[in-house]
Parts: structure tokens; C-alpha cells; sequence
């Protein structure tokens, strides 16, 4: 079959669904490859690239279509592109299920089978195939580069003859994936870096990258972010004014603050609001990478960059992963490849579209003429660990009448268990002669002085421990050895063979725990 | 040298022997300890030799008069065998070694109890004559199960026999029956049946210890091992109470109860009820195990050495497929050089890690990593977070984290080392199959572990040639 990349339509978009590299890695699970002359242009791929990589090249997007039996593109199809999804064609792209009504509708009626890549479930085995992440990943990183160009100012403080500078200070309002990309540009860079996120969960995480979480004085249950498939949910009214009152407090203090903040299918949360950008200082910089949705922030306007009354740079645009375009496509073309490696199990060219595969079916919109929009729950629960159910801590009052009991227990089952011993001893005392008792009396404590002895045992000398107690087992050579004075011939012969082997035994035993413990040595 | 004389030696003897067990608490005492056993042992055995053969009739003379020949020859030969057998095995070896060395205490229990019963003895009262027939029966009995069982843990060991534990239908029933049988040849015996009561006890004894180990798994062998080691030095004590010979009381009961230390420790590490080890078999789980998410990646040996470089603290986790590729050489080599960098490097060993208690600490031992570094599952699980790399080497069951995530594992409660915590795992092994209790392992299949797949001793071999 053949993978096809057509050129983006969308304005400005420089991002392509096919690298050169993917493209052979394509070709190994035995895809053909077709492209649309230019379609890497921006990416700074151009067709010579390609075609060395053994693509075909077509030169325009009714061509491609024609050819192509599986379609792979970065934006959600515009409606020239609808026109041309016929049945028996695949459809792998960004595509809005959402809100996006038109598009399957198109797709429906022309049976096509559409995967939309934003719909990939969040299990760890999906993450190779998460564009979400890997674009959120390079919006955080440019989010912070973008803050740097419109700051006028270091990252990093420094102290140089030419006078003291102080480090910027950075606040992330968000941890997901973009949130945690921003901290580790920001921190790599030497700014001061704080970050907030209404899961508390993400508090390590945070602190993991090396910025620092800033923590909301909230006494109410905070609601568990893991349930929602490590997303953020809606807060309530208290929570909210909690976390703004924080932000008051601290908004003249940042120089940069990058907000992140997304709650699946509804508009932004706003969380900057216009007194806070009023506090800070002039020449600080917000970027709003909510702006898509409308944005954190107060003033964001979509796609611009605005500066205020006071003199804040407020960055809202909305194509940060296509302005890295060459690395935005290879994650983006990787994200793909390894989407067809798994809807090619047997490598052969052949498209099987397993919807018993939770992956497939969970970014699948539309199959054969149904939509399959919105799938159902994933079999396997989200990534983040359910927080653990704090342990009521113990009193030491409770503590210590557990200890009682527990003390007394012992002391019970001891006294018991001396009891049973002193009536079997009674019991053997009543009826066995006195050399017998005798004996008996140094085999008791014999075994007494074993336990105490063991005990003391170094873990890692076990091994010697027993290749020792095993040579001196052999002890019952002594056995053998006075059986030696009977007249028996066959008494004898079974003596000389005890004797032989408790002799192995002896020397044996010793020699190699000698030489075990020889080789034990200090550093 | 007179029966008071060799009483006093016997005393000096038995201190001696427990000197030299207490010396192994730690290293270097431990070196000592071996030499009072020595000694302790060279003691006894000549006062037994110079000493009358019956201490109540002087006139018969010392045991070396009695047959001198028999008796050199016997020493002599046995001491060569112990002494070559010492020098030559490998340490990956010492298992099979020490499960041979306790079957050669159960054969000698049993053929000195065959010989007390050929034996013409008077006893001036009845009572006595009981507990003499009750002592030669206790002690032949431990004696062949002793024999027989740790030949058969000997061939597991050596690989000689299938490890899998063999379970015959009604095996407990079997059991049973065979320990009720020599119960009542016991009675037989004590009421004049004749001596063929004691050998077809000892023929059923045989097959007892047969039966018992070969239904005990190969992951169970450690267990296995000390309890054999514990069962020897009971023999030796009946052996003793036949005789009389306070000594080998004493001393039958120190390796005894050392043996059941051991064994209660070795269950203890594993989650085990001593009695189910015994019973042989592994626990039946009550549901189905947890589905594993996730996928198994490789990793090639640069991927591993690049990380090694980048890494401040290492650790590395040893099990059996170091012993059994003979890797500690070449774990002991990248040990020296990640040091000589200035990187932390310290080894985890789980307490059942290997087929012998405290296996691991020996080999490595042998290879002359500093035992310092060498440490405990509790004194090192905590370190795992703040871990870079964790180094896995042919070890499973021990990292498995169904033991604590999966309530429906074989394993569920086992204590295990948290490798996963760490930031990095890697993993050398040599295929995709289980380990040896045959459990999934999800280990593998977490996202920051990596399997590095080949035998333990070649993959090291190709990164120490990344690593200088």
C-alpha cells in the first residue's frame, strides 16, 4: 500500500506528516511512499531530499490523494481535502473529533477510516505514538525561547564588572507536558523558576526539573487530577479564589510567566486576570499558550503578540510547534511511524485495522462508514497512580498499648510453650533411665546455644556458615571411629566407609570455607 | 589417655566448635572462627582415637589399637578426596558441593545406626533397651532422609535432574503413609520382630527424602539446602544419644539448629510458611495475575556504557544468571572502572538471590569486589530513587514488582528489591522467558527499564570494551 503526505494548506503552517527518515522507516514495514511536491519545503526538507530517500514525488494534491491509500497530514482536514477521502482510504491526521462535526459527517458518508491523532489514549504504550505530548513538548520549549526574544533582559543573574544582574524569575502556571518542557528550558537557561498546577500530585514532578512549586494555603480535599487521565479538571469557587489570591501576591515579583493551563473540551480557564498583568513590572513578559482556547490570560489576543498600557508583552500565538517546523516534523512524523507499526503487525504493506487493539479503536473517528466518535473507556486506566490513602497516623498512647499487647502475647505464648516443654520433659523423666537425662540435659542446652549463636550470623557470610556447620557435622566420624573395635567384618567395612566420608567431609568442609572467606576483602 | 581425659578434651572441643560458629558475625573474625573449628575438631578426633573404645571397660584398649590399618587408610583416603574436591570446585559450584558434603553425614548416620544394631549390647534395664532402639530408628531414619535428599538436591543443583518441583497425585497422602509404616516397623522392632524391620524402614526413609526434595521447586533450593544442613546435624545428634557421646550431641545440635536458622531466614526473605516449602510445590494463586502494560525494549550496549557515563550512582542487583554465565569476573572489572570515575557503585543482594544463602556475597567475593560495597535488601532498598542506573544481571523474582503490585502473584508479599524506583534500570538477560518460579516479571516491561539481552558474560564483555 501507499503512505501518502500532502502539503499543508493551512496559512503558515510549516510543519509535514513524512520526514526523509520516516519515510524509510516506512518503507521497512513495506509501504510504498508518495508525496506532494513541497510538502517539506518549510520543514526544510526540500524534494531532492525525499526522493533520495526513495519517495515519490507527485506534483499536486489531487495527484497525491489519487494515489495515496493512507493519507498522513499534521492539521485537520479543510474541506478541499474532505472532498477528496474515498472508501478504502485511511485518514491519519490531527482532526478535532470534537468539534468537528463536518469532517465526520464527510468522512462517513465516504467511508473513509479516520484516525485522529489527538485522540491516542494516554496509556504509557501509546506514548510513542502521543503527538499531543511531543507537540506540547516543543510548545513549552519555544514558549520560553519566545518569552526570551520579547524580554529585554538574562535569563541567568550575573555579577560582572560591568554591574550586578539579577536572574529572571519565571513562573509556569500549568505541569503538563508543555508546563514541565517550559520549567526545563526556563531552569537550563538560569532563571528562577517557579511553577503551579492545581494537582498536587505534580508538586514532585516540578521539583524534579529543578523549579520550585509554589504550594496555595487550601484546606479543602483537593480533587484527584489522576482520575481524569492526568488532566486538569474544574475547581471550585473557594479553590479558585485560593489560587488567584496566590497569584496576586506574587505577580509583581515575575518577570516572565508562561500559562498553560488547558481542561479537555472547554475554553481556558483564566487565571491572570487583568490586575495582575497591571502589577507587573514593565518590560515582563507573558506567553499564553491557552490562546487557542481563548487563554489564561486577560488581554491574550489569538495569534498576536500585544504589548500593554504598562508596558507587559503578552505573546498569544497559537503555532508555537510550527515554528519549529524541522524538529515539530520529525517527532510528529516518528508519532505516525509508529502509529503504522502497529496497525502493520506482519511488516507486509498491509493496513489491519484492529479495533480490538485499545489504541486503534481509542484514535479511530470513523470505520467503515460508522463514526466511532467518542470511543469507549480504554480498558487500562490512566498513567498517574492513584495518591495514596494517607495512614492515620497513631497516637503514641495507641502505640503503646499496641506494644502492651503485643508484649504480652509474647510473654503468653513463651510461658505457654515453656509449660508444654516442662510436662514432655516430665513425661520423659518418668519413664527414661538417668544417662539418658544426662544426655538429654546437653543436648537442650546445646541447642539453645545454637539458636543464640546463629542469630548473630552476618547475612552475607550464610554460605560459609554452612559450609562450616557442614565440616563440622562431621563430627560423626566419632561415631564410626569407636565402632572400629567390633569383630564383625561387615561392622567393620560400614565404619571404613562412615570413616571415609566424614573424613571428606571434614577436610573438605574446612578448605573451602577457608578459601571463601580468603577472598573477602575491604575496599 | 584415659575416658576422664578425653572428657576434658571434648569440652575444649565443643567450645572450640562454638567459637568458631560465632566468629562468622562478621569478615574478618570469621577467618579466625574456621581455625578453632580446625583445631576443635583435630582435638576430638584424637582423643577419640587415643581413647579407650568403651570407656566402662579399659582393657579393651584405645581405638587406634582396635584395627589401625582400617582406620589410616580410611582418614587418609577420605582427607586426599575432601582436600581435591576443595581446591578444585568453582565457586559458582558450591551449592551442588555443600548439598554432596550433607548426604555423606546421612550415609555415615545410617550406617553407624545399622552397625549399633549388628552389634551385641546388654542393657541392665529394659527402659534402656527402648530408648536404644528408639535412638538407632530416629537415627538411621534423619540419616537416609538426610542421604537421599540431598543427593536429590545435588542432582537439581547440578542440573542434573529437573528443577521443576515433581508433584505425584496425593503426595501428602504418600507421605504419610510411608512416615505411619515405619512407625509400626518401629514397634515390629522394639518388640523382637528382628532387624529386618530397620532395613525396610531405611528403604522407605530413602524414598521419603527422594520423594520430598523432588517436589520442592528450584526457586526453593536455598531453603532446600539449609534444611538438609539442619536435618545432618540432627542425625549427628541421634547418632550421639546412640552412642552416648555427649560431643556429637553437641555438636549434631549446634549444626542442627543453625540449619533451622538458616532455613526460617531464607522463608522469611521469600514470604514463605517454612511448612509449605517443606510440603513442596508452589502456592496456587488465587486469581488471575494483573495485566502487564507495557512493552519490552532493547537496548544495545553503547545505550547501556553512555548511560553508565552519564551516571553518578550506580547499582547493580546480582542473581543466578551471573553464577550461571560466570559473569562476576567481568562485573568486578566494570565495578573498578565505574570507580575509578569517581561514580558510586554498590551491589544489592536479596537474600535468596542464588541457590544457597549469602551465594551472591561469595562469588562476588571471589571476583574481589570489596564487601563494603556489597550490601543488604534492607539496608539499600530505600537508596533505589535516588539511584541513576540500576544494573539487573540475571536475576527476576527477586525485582519482580507483581510481588507488591499484584495480590494475586505466587510471589504477592515477597519482599523484593525496588529496582524500578530508580531512573534507570537496565536489565542483562538472556531471552524473554521467566524466571525460575516462571512469573511474568512487569519489571520488564516499565518505561524506564531497558533490556540488554544476551548471555550475562558476553554482554559485559562488550561493555567493558565502551567502558575504560
Amino acid at each position: 500500500m501507499k503512505i501518502g503526505t500532502p502539503k499543508e494548506l493551512f496559512e503558515g503552517e510549516a510543519r509535514v506528516a513524512m520526514t526523509p527518515s520516516s519515510a524509510q522507516q516506512l518503507q521497512k514495514l513495506g509501504y510504498d511512499c508518495v508525496l506532494e511536491s513541497g510538502a517539506g519545503v518549510l520543514a526544510g526538507f526540500s524534494d531532492a531530499v525525499y526522493a533520495e530517500a526513495g519517495v515519490e514525488i507527485v506534483p499536486n494534491a489531487a495527484a497525491l490523494w489519487e494515489a495515496a491509500d493512507i493519507v498522513a497530514k499534521v492539521r485537520q482536514p479543510e474541506s478541499d481535502e474532505l472532498k477528496y477521502l474515498a472508501k478504502g482510504k485511511t485518514l491519519i491526521s490531527f482532526f478535532n473529533p470534537a468539534g468537528n462535526e463536518e469532517g465526520m459527517e464527510a468522512a462517513k458518508a465516504a467511508g473513509s477510516n479516520v484516525i485522529a491523532m489527538e485522540m491516542v489514549p494516554r496509556i504509557s504504550r501509546a506514548q510513542k505514538m502521543d503527538a499531543l505530548s511531543s507537540m506540547a513538548n516543543i510548545a513549552g520549549y519555544r514558549a520560553v525561547i519566545e518569552a526570551g526574544n520579547n524580554f529585554g533582559r538574562f535569563f541567568t543573574g550575573q555579577i560582572t564588572a560591568a554591574g550586578k544582574v539579577p536572574p529572571a524569575r519565571v513562573l509556569i502556571v500549568g505541569a503538563g507536558v508543555a508546563g514541565l518542557a517550559a520549567i526545563g528550558t526556563s531552569v537550563a537557561l538560569g532563571a528562577v523558576t517557579y511553577a503551579f498546577d492545581v494537582r498536587p500530585e505534580v508538586a514532585e514532578q516540578v521539583e524534579s526539573m529543578g523549579a520550585e512549586f509554589v504550594y496555595l494555603d487550601f484546606e479543602e480535599e483537593q480533587q484527584d487530577g489522576s482520575a481524569t487521565g492526568g488532566y486538569a479538571s474544574v475547581q471550585s469557587e473557594e479553590f479558585r479564589n485560593a489560587q488567584l489570591a496566590k497569584f496576586r501576591e506574587i505577580a509583581g515579583d515575575m518577570d516572565i510567566v508562561i500559562t498553560t493551563a488547558l481542561i479537555p473540551n472547554r475554553p481556558a480557564p483564566k487565571l491572570w486576570l487583568e490586575d495582575m498583568v497591571k502589577a507587573m513590572k514593565p518590560g515582563s513578559v507573558i506567553v499564553d499558550l491557552a490562546a487557542e482556547r481563548g487563554g489564561n490570560v486577560e488581554g491574550t489576543v489569538k495569534d498576536e503578540k500585544v504589548v500593554t498600557d504598562n508596558g507587559v508583552t503578552i505573546v498569544g500565538y497559537t503555532d508555537f510547534p510550527s515554528r519549529m517546523g524541522a524538529q515539530a516534523s520529525e517527532l510528529y512524523a516518528t508519532n505516525i511511524r509508529h502509529m503504522m507499526t502497529d496497525l502493520t503487525p506482519e511488516k507486509d504493506g498491509q493496513i489491519n485495522h484492529n479495533m480490538e487493539d485499545d489504541v486503534i479503536r481509542g484514535a479511530t473517528v470513523t470505520f467503515e462508514g460508522e463514526i466511532t466518535f467518542p470511543p469507549p473507556p480504554p480498558k487500562i486506566q490512566a498513567i498517574a497512580a492513584q495518591p495514596k490513602k494517607e495512614v492515620k497516623e497513631k497516637t503514641p498512647e495507641e502505640i503503646k498499648a499496641e506494644e502492651e499487647a503485643a508484649a504480652r502475647k509474647a510473654g503468653r505464648q513463651q510461658i505457654g510453650l515453656l509449660v508444654a516443654g516442662a510436662v514432655i520433659m516430665g513425661l520423659i523423666g518418668l519413664y527414661a533411665p538417668a544417662a539418658f537425662m544426662g544426655h538429654f540435659i546437653v543436648f537442650v542446652l546445646a541447642v539453645f546455644i545454637g539458636f543464640q549463636v546463629i542469630w548473630g550470623v552476618s547475612h552475607s557470610l550464610h554460605t560459609p556458615l554452612m559450609a562450616v556447620t557442614n565440616a563440622i557435622s562431621g563430627i560423626i566420624i566419632l561415631g564410626s571411629l569407636l565402632q572400629l573395635g567390633s569383630g564383625s567384618w561387615i561392622v567393620l567395612l560400614l565404619a571404613f566407609i562412615s570413616i571415609l566420608i566424614a573424613s571428606i567431609n571434614i577436610v573438605g568442609g574446612f578448605m573451602v570455607t577457608r578459601r571463601m572467606l580468603q577472598m573477602f576483602q575491604k575496599s | 589417655m584415659n575416658a576422664e581425659l578425653q572428657t576434658a578434651a571434648y569440652i575444649a572441643a565443643t567450645v572450640l566448635f562454638i567459637l568458631s560458629l560465632g566468629g562468622l558475625k562478621d569478615q574478618e573474625s570469621a577467618k579466625r572462627g574456621v581455625w578453632f573449628g580446625i583445631v576443635g575438631m583435630a582435638i576430638a578426633v584424637l582423643a577419640t582415637v587415643f581413647g579407650p573404645i568403651d570407656p566402662h571397660d579399659i582393657t579393651l584398649g584405645t581405638v587406634l589399637a582396635a584395627s589401625p590399618v582400617v582406620l589410616l587408610i580410611a582418614v587418609v583416603i577420605g582427607a586426599v578426596i575432601g582436600a581435591v574436591v576443595a581446591k578444585r570446585v568453582e565457586m559458582t559450584g558450591m551449592p551442588q558441593l555443600v548439598a554432596m558434603l550433607h548426604s555423606f553425614v546421612g550415609l555415615a548416620a545410617v550406617f553407624i545406626g545399622l552397625n549399633s544394631d549388628m552389634t551385641a549390647h546388654a542393657f541392665p534395664t529394659p527402659a534402656e533397651e527402648v530408648i536404644h532402639e528408639i535412638e538407632i530408628f530416629l537415627g538411621v531414619f534423619i540419616g537416609a532422609i538426610t542421604f537421599t535428599g540431598s543427593l536429590i538436591a545435588y542432582g537439581k543443583l547440578a542440573g542434573r535432574i529437573d528443577g521443576k518441583a515433581m508433584l505425584l497425585p496425593g503426595r501428602h497422602l504418600w507421605n504419610i503413609v510411608m512416615v505411619v509404616v515405619s512407625f509400626i516397623l518401629l514397634i515390629m522392632y522394639m518388640n523382637g520382630a528382628g532387624a529386618w524391620t530397620l532395613y525396610l524402614m531405611t528403604l522407605i526413609a530413602f524414598v521419603i527424602g527422594v520423594h520430598m526434595v523432588m517436589a520442592i521447586g528450584g526457586a526453593d533450593m536455598p531453603v532446600v539446602v539449609s534444611m538438609l544442613n539442619s536435618y545432618s546435624g540432627w542425625a549427628a545428634a541421634a547418632t550421639g544419644f546412640l552412642l552416648g557421646n555427649d560431643l556429637l550431641i553437641v555438636t549434631g545440635a549446634l549444626v542442627g539448629s543453625s540449619g533451622a536458622i538458616l532455613s526460617y531466614i531464607m522463608c522469611k526473605a521469600m514470604n514463605r510458611h517454612f511448612i509449605s516449602v517443606i510440603l513442596g510445590g508452589f502456592g496456587n494463586s488465587t486469581g488471575p495475575a494483573m495485566e502487564i502494560e507495557g512493552e519490552m525494549i532493547a537496548i544495545d550496549a553503547d545505550g547501556v556504557a553512555a548511560s553508565l557515563e552519564d551516571a553518578d550512582s550506580v547499582i547493580i542487583v546480582p542473581g543466578y544468571g551471573m553464577a550461571v554465565a560466570q559473569a562476576q569476573q567481568n562485573v568486578a572489572e566494570l565495578t573498578r572502572r565505574l570507580r575509578a570515575k569517581g561514580k558510586e557503585v554498590r551491589f544489592a543482594i536479596h537474600p535468596v538471590a542464588g541457590r544457597l544463602p549469602g551465594h551472591m556475597n561469595v562469588l562476588l567475593a571471589e571476583a574481589k569486589v570489596p564487601y563494603d560495597i556489597v550490601m543488604e535488601m534492607d539496608e539499600i532498598n530505600e537508596d533505589f530513587p535516588e539511584t541513576d542506573v540500576v544494573i539487573v544481571i540475571g536475576s527476576n523474582d527477586i525485582v519482580n514488582p507483581a510481588a507488591q503490585e499484584d495480590p494475586n502473584s505466587p510471589i504477592a508479599g515477597m519482599p523484593v528489591l525496588e529496582v524500578w524506583k530508580a531512573k534507570q534500570v537496565f536489565v542483562s538477560k538472556r531471552g524473554q522467558g521467566t524466571g525460575y518460579s516462571g512469573i511474568e516479571n512487569p519489571l520488564f516491561f516499565k518505561e524506564n527499564t531497558r533490556m540488554y539481552y544476551g548471555d550475562a558474560k558476553a554482554s559485559l564483555d562488550t561493555l567493558l570494551q565502551l567502558i575504560s
